[in-house]
């Protein structure tokens, strides 16, 4: 029987000294694989910005990564989440809508040590992304770029001159900060109900898709009206709600008489056909408009919101990327992350989107696309809010984040509207709206 | 002796096993268990599987972390929203039904009478509504009806007629959902009818027409017993299914406008995954179960008795 000289001891330690002595190969993936959830933008080709800041991050860290752009039409995205929250597995990174990382706020990674340094290094966060986007005071994702956006008002430059008297570029002149002391909700009003006189409405949907709930959101707070307050309680029987309600009521009567069903196209299809002199929306109502009406779009001025009592707010949805700590590399999310929210990659995502996207931090405010975006020449400088003369507001706050997102996605605020507005009696619609909110406290 | 007798024994179970497991294999019912497992397998696995776990998630608490019981569903009952919602669902469901059926048994006849040559053609056209898939043919009816821009009330407006808010009025939001749903789903039960219609034999027509039965009295003596069955089963079915629908509301009205379109699919939706409450969510789905397990019980029940009185 034929026997082999080398014993299993000495085998063993040959093995053993190989592996010591084997020089480190760093392959191509060395890092490990990274697979993102990413919102899949509406903007034709803004994606691409993203995959080439993630390559270039990948191909430099060595990571093998897979972006995978989830729509959000039908909530394809939010089915998303919530099926691998209840799985736990699945992405890496995930993109959250804005009430989402409250929501799985025990699901996601804390990433205080990637936002300390990036406010230091970009500027502070608005407190709406702070409210959103943290959970027990720590920090559970990063303010995203792709996807948040303010819903300011978009307004004909022309219908406003020429039936309301109201010179909207002269409040708010591109390259300048605004002059907009006297640009109140009372004037607001008054160019509404002039515009509609002449034929040409304002158009604010009072439906319960997210551009209604977040008109009513910015108007409800500007006038200090606050259905549930930070602690939870129902405040919604109070002279600031009555007050929004009737100024909302003076608003809807001079608007188009279908807004309670508008959705999210309606607005921009409104303006766009050449029928309205205001809408409140990000810009895309204008890049459809440059695209299939650019004589419209030429006559269009994107501002800031009026001031009401208590202060000038405007309606502003941040996009968040999480970690979900479920991960197994989360060392290399937390350094795609870093990298995605560097001012040079925001930067490229800002002009891909056409500006349409948003950063969160102050310092980031004032890209050359915003400037330079037209026709008109400077209609989208206002868009960021750069000279910080609004605060920007979420629906539904600061009502605790799981309170809020019901009163946000049931469209509690519209709904008072369109209930008083079509005649219901004041104390009537705020017991209804108080039985709605006794039904969201549940834990 | 014993110790050969033993395993002779053992010998004998082992060859009486394996020919009663010979006869079980060679049983119709058997080959047809087997053949069905595979399907009752993935059923098993993509329904009774996702049914038995909503209803866990409907008895645990908003965050999932407590045992609640029936605590959703007690929840559910003082909302007022819920009740509208309940009532909305048998107003959809009711109605759609009814006129399914009515819409479905006429023109089945129509259909029935049109010479055998033509009559294929005319059967596939009015299949079409019911082939497509009921979200892109909502999508084709919410322009129909878009609140600003409507195609009906253009036509409307060339008579001088005010425009309507199909989408924007509880009620005409209402008449407008139900509208696309008989639409979609009439072609089903003209379908059944029209196979109903034929098995019908002739003999029957003319034993009727030589006692002198009017048009009327066949209808009411001769085709209404003979579809009975049909009927019955056509219109549970079609409950179920209208009860359960998602697509044509979610996509037409959304619920809306003031919540007065939600049915039990929608709020479930609505609540369970965009407002962040699954487990109201699945108490909201699950409150079909019983409305639906009554009416199945009954109409069941109704075509067993028939069955055994013939």
């Amino acid at each position: 029987m034929a026997t082999s000289g080398l014993s299993r001891r000495a085998f063993q330690g040959l093995a053993a000294g190989a592996a010591l002595a084997a020089p480190f190969v760093r392959g191509a993936h060395a890092a490990g694989k990274l697979s993102m959830g990413f919102w899949d933008h509406w903007v034709p080709g803004a994606n691409q910005a993203t995959t080439d800041l993630v390559n270039a991050w990948a191909a430099k860290e060595k990571v093998d990564v897979q972006i995978d752009y989830i729509t959000s039409q039908g909530n394809k995205n939010r089915l998303t989440i919530a099926a691998e929250a209840q799985a736990k597995a699945g992405h890496d990174i995930m993109a959250l809508p804005s009430w989402e990382p409250a929501d799985k706020a025990k699901l996601l990674e804390p990433l205080d040590e990637l936002m300390g340094p990036l406010i230091e290094q970009n500027g502070a966060v608005d407190p709406t992304v702070a409210y959103l986007g943290k959970a027990d005071g720590h920090w559970i994702c990063v303010p995203a770029t792709v996807g948040s956006q303010i819903k300011g008002p978009c307004s004909r430059i022309d219908l406003l001159k020429q039936h309301a008297s109201v010179d909207i570029q002269a409040i708010y002149p591109a390259g300048s900060p605004p002059k907009a002391e006297g640009w109140t909700m009372d004037a607001y009003l008054k160019a509404a109900q002039a515009c509609h006189k002449a034929g040409f409405p304002f158009g604010i949907g009072i439906g319960g898709t997210a551009d209604s709930v977040d008109s009513a959101g910015a108007i409800f707070s500007s006038f200090g009206a606050v259905l549930v307050d930070g602690g939870g309680n129902i405040t919604v029987k109070s002279d600031p709600v009555r007050q929004a309600l009737d100024y909302y009521k003076q608003l809807t009567a001079v608007m188009p008489p279908d807004i309670a069903a508008w959705d999210d196209a309606s607005n921009n299809k409104w303006l766009v056909s050449g029928k309205g002199a205001s809408i409140m929306n990000p810009p895309s109502a204008w890049a459809v408009a440059k695209r299939d009406a650019p004589q419209i779009a030429e006559q269009l001025w994107t501002h800031g919101m009026p001031a009401g009592p208590k202060g000038r707010y405007a309606p502003f949805v941040p996009y968040f990327w999480g970690v979900w700590s479920f991960s197994r590399n989360k060392s290399a999310a937390k350094s795609l992350l870093m990298h995605l929210s560097q001012a040079s990659s925001v930067e490229k995502m800002v002009a891909a989107s056409g500006g349409y996207d948003l950063p969160s931090f102050a310092k980031l405010t004032t890209f050359k696309t915003w400037a330079e975006e037209g026709p008109p020449k400077g209609t989208l400088y206002h868009y960021p809010n750069p000279h910080n003369h609004q605060v920007l507001s979420m629906a539904g706050a600061p009502a605790p984040p799981k309170i809020a997102v019901q009163i946000y996605t049931q469209a509690i605020m519209t709904k008072m509207v369109a209930r008083h507005a079509q005649g219901e009696a004041m104390e009537k619609t705020l017991n209804w709206a108080a039985s709605e909110l006794e039904g969201f406290m549940r834990t | 002796m014993a110790d050969i007798a033993v395993p002779r024994a053992g010998t004998a179970v082992g060859a009486g096993g394996r020919a009663s497991l010979h006869r079980l294999m060679q049983r119709k019912s058997t080959i047809a268990f087997l053949m069905a497992l595979p399907l009752i397998l993935v059923i098993s696995l993509l329904v009774a599987y996702p049914a038995f776990y909503s209803i866990y998630l409907a008895t645990l608490n908003k965050s999932m972390e407590r045992f609640v019981g029936l605590g959703n569903f007690s929840f559910l009952f003082g909302r007022e929203t819920f009740w509208l919602v309940v009532k909305q669902s048998c107003i959809f469901a009711i109605t759609a039904v009814i006129f399914k059926a009515l819409i479905g048994f006429v023109v089945a006849h129509f259909v029935h009478n049109i010479p055998a040559k033509g009559q294929r053609k005319w059967r596939g056209m009015l299949l079409v509504p019911w082939v497509i898939p009921p979200a892109m043919s909502t999508l084709a009816w919410l322009w129909l009806f878009d609140p600003s821009y409507s195609a009906f009330n253009w036509i409307l407006a060339i008579f001088g007629i005010d425009p309507v808010p199909w989408t924007g009025n509880a009620h005409w939001a209402r008449f407008a959902v139900i509208l696309v749903n008989i639409w979609v789903g009439a072609p089903f039960f003209m379908i059944m009818y029209l196979a109903a219609l034929k098995s019908v034999p002739e003999q029957l027509y003319e034993a009727a027409a030589i006692d002198g039965a009017t048009w009327w009295q066949r209808i009411w003596y001769v085709t209404l017993p003979m579809m009975r069955n049909i009927i019955a089963i056509t219109a549970l079915f079609s409950l179920i299914v209208t009860f359960a629908n998602f697509d044509i509301v979610r996509v037409l009205t959304a619920g809306g406008p003031l919540d007065y379109t939600h049915i039990f699919a929608t709020w479930a939706f609505r609540v369970g995954i965009e407002s962040g409450d699954i487990p109201l969510g699945a108490s909201v789905s699950l409150f079909m179960v019983p409305i639906l397990a009554v009416a199945a019980w009954f109409i069941l029940r109704d075509i067993n008795q028939r069955g055994n009185e013939a």
